[in-house]
C-alpha cells in the first residue's frame, strides 16, 4: 500500500496535522517511535495557550500563534478536551521591567492580539491577591488559556484514527528513500511504509529525520525545561497564568493552575545534549522554587507531587520551520516547534495542509469526516445521580481503581480500548489520570498493570511503564 | 438512603476493631465500607510475622492477624460492603460511596473514619534524574510480590529505613534479589529496632545513615542510582557521591494519613500528625465523627491500631446511646523533645484513665517524660531508650484529673 501522506511523529503537531488531513479523502499513516503518542515535548510542557504578544512581529510564530488561539479553543471543544480561558498576567518587578511590559504590549498590538491591558501592581493584586507585593506592573492577556497538552494530542490522534488514519507506534524511522516519486520510510525493525508525501513532525529529532533526505538546513537545539507539579491543595493560589517578563531563554518561570486543578510551576531553560535528556536536576528544581516564589510567595512546595522535565525543540533562527524541504521534493518539514507551538498547533496543521496542496497533494473533501470525539472524561463530569444511573448499566464504572483521582475501572478499560489505545501504564495515566494523584500510582499501579495484561491478553511480565525495556515486574516467583 | 447507627469507613485493622468494639458495646447496627474484595486492608500483603504480640499474645503474620478480626466481624453479622469506596463524607454524617451497583448514600448516627495511610512518593522527595520503570513504593512492591506473586527486580536499593522498607529488604533477599543498600536520610533509622536486626543485619544488608539517593539513572528501566551522604542541613555532600548499579529502587520514606474524606467533612486537622484533631474518645471536632488507626496517626504496631480503634468504637456506641462524655476539654501540647501528643484535647470529667500517645523528636538515651498541667505533675514515665520510630504511651490516672488547671504539656528530659 502506498499512503498519500506519512507523518513522522505523533506529538501534538503530528496529531493535529493527521486530523486536519483526515478531512480529505486521503490515506494517512502516522509513525511514532515510542510506544504511545505524546511522548516527547507534547507530554511535558506548560500547557499554556499563549495570547500571541510575545513572538517578534512578521514571523511565522506571530502569525500562527495569533491565528491559532481561537482555532485551538474551537478544536479543543469539538474534541471534548478541557480548555479554559483563564487569562495570563506577565509581571514586572521594578522600573526596568515596567518598560518591558510596555514593549510587550506594543508588540502584542502589532501582532494583532486583542484583549491586552496594562495593570498596576495593585490593580493586578485586586484580581490575584496572592501576587507578590514587589510586582510593579502587569500585562494582562485576556485571550490566553490553559489546556492539557497530552490530552489534546491523544484526542487529536484519536479523532484522526476515528477518521481512518493509521497509527504505527514503536516505528523508529532509520531511513527515508525516494524512488520513482514514492518515499519508502524504513524503521529500525525493518518494517517499511511507502508514501507520496512525507511530513516531518519529529520534534526533537526533526533535524535527524530531515538529514535522512539530505536536508542539512537546520539543527535542533534541545532546551530542557524542568517543572514542579503541586497537589490540588495548591491549585487555587492563582486563577491566571502568572508569567515574569520573558528573557532570551524563554518565557520565564510561570505559576499556573492546570485544567485538572493542580498548580504547575516552571520551566527552567537549559540547553542539553539531546532531546531524550529529560533528567531533572537539583539546580533546576531549586531555580523553579525560587523564581515561582518570586511571583507568588505563598506557594507551599511541600505539596509538590511530582517533578518532570520536557525538552523544547528550538532552532538558532528562533522561528518555526514549516516548508517543503529544499533538498527533497514532497518532503515537508514542520520543525523547530517550540513555544508557542501548542497555542499554534491547529493553525500549523492548516498551514501545513496548504503547503501540501501547493506542492500537488489533491484535496477532496471527506464526506464522512466527523470532527468531534466522544468525551473520554464524561464520567467524572457527571453528578452522583447521573453516575448512579450509568453504573447500573456499566458496573465497571462503580469500581474505583485510582483512589487519589477517583478513577474507575470502567474509565481505565475505555482508555485501553478507545483510539489511540493505551497499552502501557503511562498511557493509561495520561488518558485517565490514574496514578497522577498524591500517591503517584502507589495503590493503583498493580491494579492498572493487571487490567492492561488482561485486556491485551499478555502476562504481567510484559506490561510496561512506557514501552519495551520498561517492564514493570521481573518474573513469576 | 441507607440508614444505620454506625458507619465505619475502611475495613483494615482499625475499621474491623472499631466495628467489633461498637457492636460489643451494644450498638448492633454497624456497617463497614471497604474498597477491597476482602477485609484486612494492608495486612493482607504483610505476610511476615510479628503481629499480635501485645494484643493477642501470639506472633502472627499480617493475614493471620486480620483473620482474627475478620472472624469477629463475621461472627457478629456486621454488614460489610466490599469493593465500595466512600467518595464523600459530610459533617451531618451522610456518606456517599460507589461500587458496582451504583452510588450509595448512607446516613449514620456516628461515623468512624479508618481509611489508613499511604506512602510518600518519589515526587514528594524531589530526587533528580530520569523517570524510568523500576521505582516502587515499598508497599506497591510488597503487593506485587506477596499478592500477585511477581518479583519486581534483581538488584535493589532502598531509600528510607521505614519498617516497610526494612521488611521488603528481607523479603526481596529471600526471593533471590540482591539488596545493595538501604539509605536513610536521617542520622537514625525510622524503623523498629527489631526490624533493623532481623531484616538487615541478619541478611548482611548495609544501612547507610545520613545518606540519600541523589540521582536516578536509566532510560526505560532503572540502571542505577547515585547515593551520597548529606550534611546536617540534609544537603548532599558532593565528594561522597557514588554510583550503585541496580534495577529497582524502593521508597520507604514515610506514611501520610489518607485524610481526603476527613477534610471534605470540614474536620480540623493537625499539621503535625496530618490526622484529625481528636479528644480521648477519638472524636473529632465534629460531633459523632470519630477517627482511629493510621488515618489519625501513623502507628508503629498494628496492635496499637486495634487498641485505638476499640476506643473509637466504644465511644461511637456511647455517642449513639447518648452517654458519651460532653463538656469542656483542655488541650494537650508537645513540650521539649516531644513531636506531638494525641489526643490533642481531653475531658477532665472523663471517667477512665486517659492514655496519651506521642512520638519523640529524635533518638535519646534514658529519659523521663513529665506530664504537667500548670505546675501540677499528672504523670511521669522513665524510658531507657526512645526513638521517633516508636510510639510512646503514658497514662494519666483518673484520680489526677482534679489537678488539671489548664493545658497539659508533655515534655522529656534526659537523665
Amino acid at each position: 500500500m502506498i499512503y498519500d501522506v506519512v507523518i513522522v511523529g505523533a506529538g501534538v503537531i503530528g496529531g493535529m496535522l493527521a486530523r486536519e488531513l483526515s478531512k480529505y479523502n486521503l490515506s494517512i499513516c502516522v509513525l511514532e517511535r515510542d510506544n504511545d503518542v505524546a511522548c516527547g515535548a507534547s507530554k511535558a510542557n506548560s500547557g499554556i495557550v499563549h495570547g500571541g504578544f510575545d513572538p517578534e512581529p512578521d514571523t511565522l510564530k506571530a502569525k500562527l500563534n495569533v491565528e491559532g488561539v481561537e482555532k485551538l479553543f474551537e478544536t479543543a471543544k469539538m474534541l471534548n478536551v478541557p480548555i479554559k480561558r483563564n487569562g495570563s498576567f506577565v509581571c514586572a518587578f521594578g522600573e526596568d521591567e515596567n518598560e518591558a511590559i510596555t514593549e510587550l504590549y506594543e508588540r502584542g498590538i502589532k501582532n494583532g492580539v486583542e484583549g491586552l491591558k496594562i495593570l498596576s501592581g495593585d490593580e493586578a493584586r485586586k484580581e490575584e491577591p496572592l501576587l507578590s507585593d514587589k510586582i510593579t506592573s502587569v500585562l494582562s492577556v485576556s485571550n490566553a488559556g490553559i489546556v492539557c497538552p497530552y490530552d489534546l494530542t491523544v484526542a487529536a490522534i484519536g479523532n484522526a484514527m476515528d477518521n481512518d488514519v493509521q497509527l504505527k507506534c514503536n516505528f523508529e524511522v532509520s531511513e527515508i528513500a525516494k524512488n520513482d516519486g514514492i518515499f519508502t520510510v524504513t524503521a529500525i525493525s525493518g518494517e517499511e511504509v511507502k508514501a507520496k508525501y512525507v511530513v516531518n513532525c519529529a520534534g526533537g529529532n526533526s533535524d535527524k529525520i530531515a538529514k535522512m533526505v539530505g536536508d542539512n538546513s537546520f539543527d535542533i537545539i534541545p532546551r530542557a525545561g524542568e517543572y514542579l507539579l503541586l497537589d490540588k491543595a495548591e491549585g487555587t493560589r492563582v486563577s491566571h497564568t502568572i508569567f515574569q517578563v520573558p528573557s532570551k531563554e524563554g518565557k520565564g518561570i510561570l505559576v499556573s493552575p492546570t485544567v485538572d486543578g493542580n498548580l504547575l510551576t516552571g520551566p527552567t531553560a537549559c540547553v542539553v545534549d539531546c532531546a531524550e535528556n529529560k533528567c531533572t536536576t537539583i539546580e533546576g528544581m531549586n531555580t523553579v522554587i525560587k523564581l515561582a516564589a518570586k511571583s507568588v510567595p505563598s506557594v507551599n512546595f511541600r505539596n509538590v507531587i511530582t517533578s518532570f522535565c520536557g525538552v523544547r525543540s528550538s532552532e538558532k533562527n528562533g522561528d518555526f520551520i514549516i516548508e517543503e524541504s529544499k533538498a527533497q521534493k514532497g518532503f515537508v518539514n514542520v520543525a523547530a516547534i517550540d513555544s508557542p507551538g501548542l497555542s499554534s498547533c491547529v493553525a500549523i496543521a492548516e498551514y501545513t495542509v496548504d503547503i501540501l496542496k501547493s506542492i500537488g497533494l489533491s484535496l477532496v473533501e471527506n464526506k464522512n469526516f466527523n470532527g468531534s470525539r466522544e468525551n473520554p472524561h464524561f464520567f467524572r463530569e457527571m453528578s452522583y445521580e447521573q453516575k448512579n444511573e450509568y453504573i447500573k448499566e456499566h458496573p465497571a464504572f462503580g469500581k474505583i481503581i485510582c483512589r487519589c483521582e477517583t478513577v474507575s475501572e470502567g474509565e481505565i478499560l475505555a482508555a485501553i480500548k478507545r483510539n489511540p489505545p493505551a497499552t502501557d501504564i503511562d498511557g493509561v495515566k495520561r488518558r485517565t489520570r490514574s496514578g497522577m494523584g498524591r500517591c503517584q500510582g502507589g495503590f493503583c499501579g498493580p491494579y492498572v498493570m493487571k487490567l492492561i495484561a488482561e485486556q491485551n491478553n499478555i502476562p504481567l511480565t510484559k506490561v510496561t511503564k512506557n514501552g519495551k525495556g520498561s517492564e514493570m515486574v521481573a518474573d513469576k516467583i | 438512603m441507607i440508614e444505620c447507627d454506625i458507619l465505619v469507613v475502611g475495613g483494615g485493622p482499625a475499621g474491623m476493631a472499631a466495628a467489633v468494639a461498637a457492636y460489643d458495646s451494644g450498638v448492633k447496627d454497624v456497617i463497614i465500607l471497604d474498597r477491597e474484595p476482602e477485609l484486612g486492608g494492608i495486612l493482607r500483603q504483610c505476610i511476615h510475622n510479628g503481629f499480635g504480640l501485645h494484643k493477642l499474645g501470639a506472633e502472627l503474620t499480617g493475614p493471620e492477624y486480620a483473620a482474627v478480626y475478620k472472624d469477629m466481624v463475621t461472627e457478629r453479622g456486621i454488614k460489610v460492603y466490599y469493593e465500595t469506596m466512600a467518595l464523600d463524607v459530610t459533617n451531618d454524617k451522610i456518606v456517599t460511596a460507589t461500587n458496582r451497583n451504583g452510588i450509595l448514600n448512607f446516613k449514620a448516627k456516628a461515623v468512624i473514619l479508618a481509611m489508613g495511610c499511604r506512602e510518600r512518593s518519589r515526587g514528594a522527595l524531589n530526587i533528580s534524574g530520569s523517570r524510568p520503570a523500576g521505582i516502587y513504593s515499598a508497599g506497591a512492591a510488597q503487593k506485587l510480590m506477596n499478592c500477585e506473586g511477581y518479583s519486581v527486580g534483581k538488584k535493589v536499593v532502598i531509600l528510607g529505613s521505614g519498617d516497610i522498607g526494612l521488611i521488603m529488604a528481607r523479603r526481596m533477599s529471600l526471593e533471590g534479589a540482591k539488596v545493595e543498600a538501604v539509605c536513610e536520610l536521617m542520622s537514625y533509622s525510622g524503623g523498629l529496632t527489631r526490624n533493623i536486626v532481623q531484616c538487615l543485619e541478619d541478611f548482611g544488608i548495609p544501612l547507610y545513615l545520613s545518606t540519600t539517593v541523589a540521582e536516578i539513572h536509566g532510560d526505560k528501566r532503572l540502571e542505577g542510582v547515585t547515593i551520597a551522604q548529606v550534611d546536617e542541613n540534609r544537603r548532599v555532600i558532593e565528594e561522597t557521591k557514588r554510583y550503585i548499579e541496580c534495577d529497582t529502587l524502593l521508597l520507604s520514606v514515610g506514611l501520610i494519613p489518607e485524610n481526603e474524606l476527613t477534610k471534605m467533612a470540614g474536620i480540623e486537622m493537625s499539621a503535625v500528625t496530618s490526622g484529625a484533631l481528636v479528644d480521648e474518645n477519638r472524636q473529632t471536632e465534629v460531633d459523632g465523627i470519630f477517627a482511629c488507626g493510621n488515618v489519625l496517626q501513623v502507628h508503629d504496631l498494628v496492635d496499637y491500631v486495634s487498641d485505638e480503634a476499640e476506643i473509637a468504637g466504644n465511644a461511637a456506641a456511647k455517642f449513639v446511646n447518648g452517654t458519651l462524655e460532653k463538656g469542656e476539654t483542655v488541650n494537650t501540647t508537645a513540650g521539649n523533645g516531644v513531636r506531638y501528643v494525641l489526643p490533642q484535647r481531653v475531658h477532665k470529667t472523663s471517667k477512665e484513665d486517659i492514655a496519651l500517645f506521642m512520638r519523640v523528636t529524635e533518638p535519646f538515651g534514658k529519659v523521663r517524660f513529665t506530664v504537667k498541667s500548670g505546675e501540677e505533675v499528672l504523670a511521669t514515665a522513665v524510658r531507657l531508650k526512645v526513638a521517633p520510630g516508636e510510639m510512646e504511651k503514658i497514662l494519666i490516672k483518673k484520680e489526677k484529673f482534679e489537678l488539671i488547671n489548664g493545658d497539659i504539656i508533655v515534655s522529656l528530659e534526659e537523665i
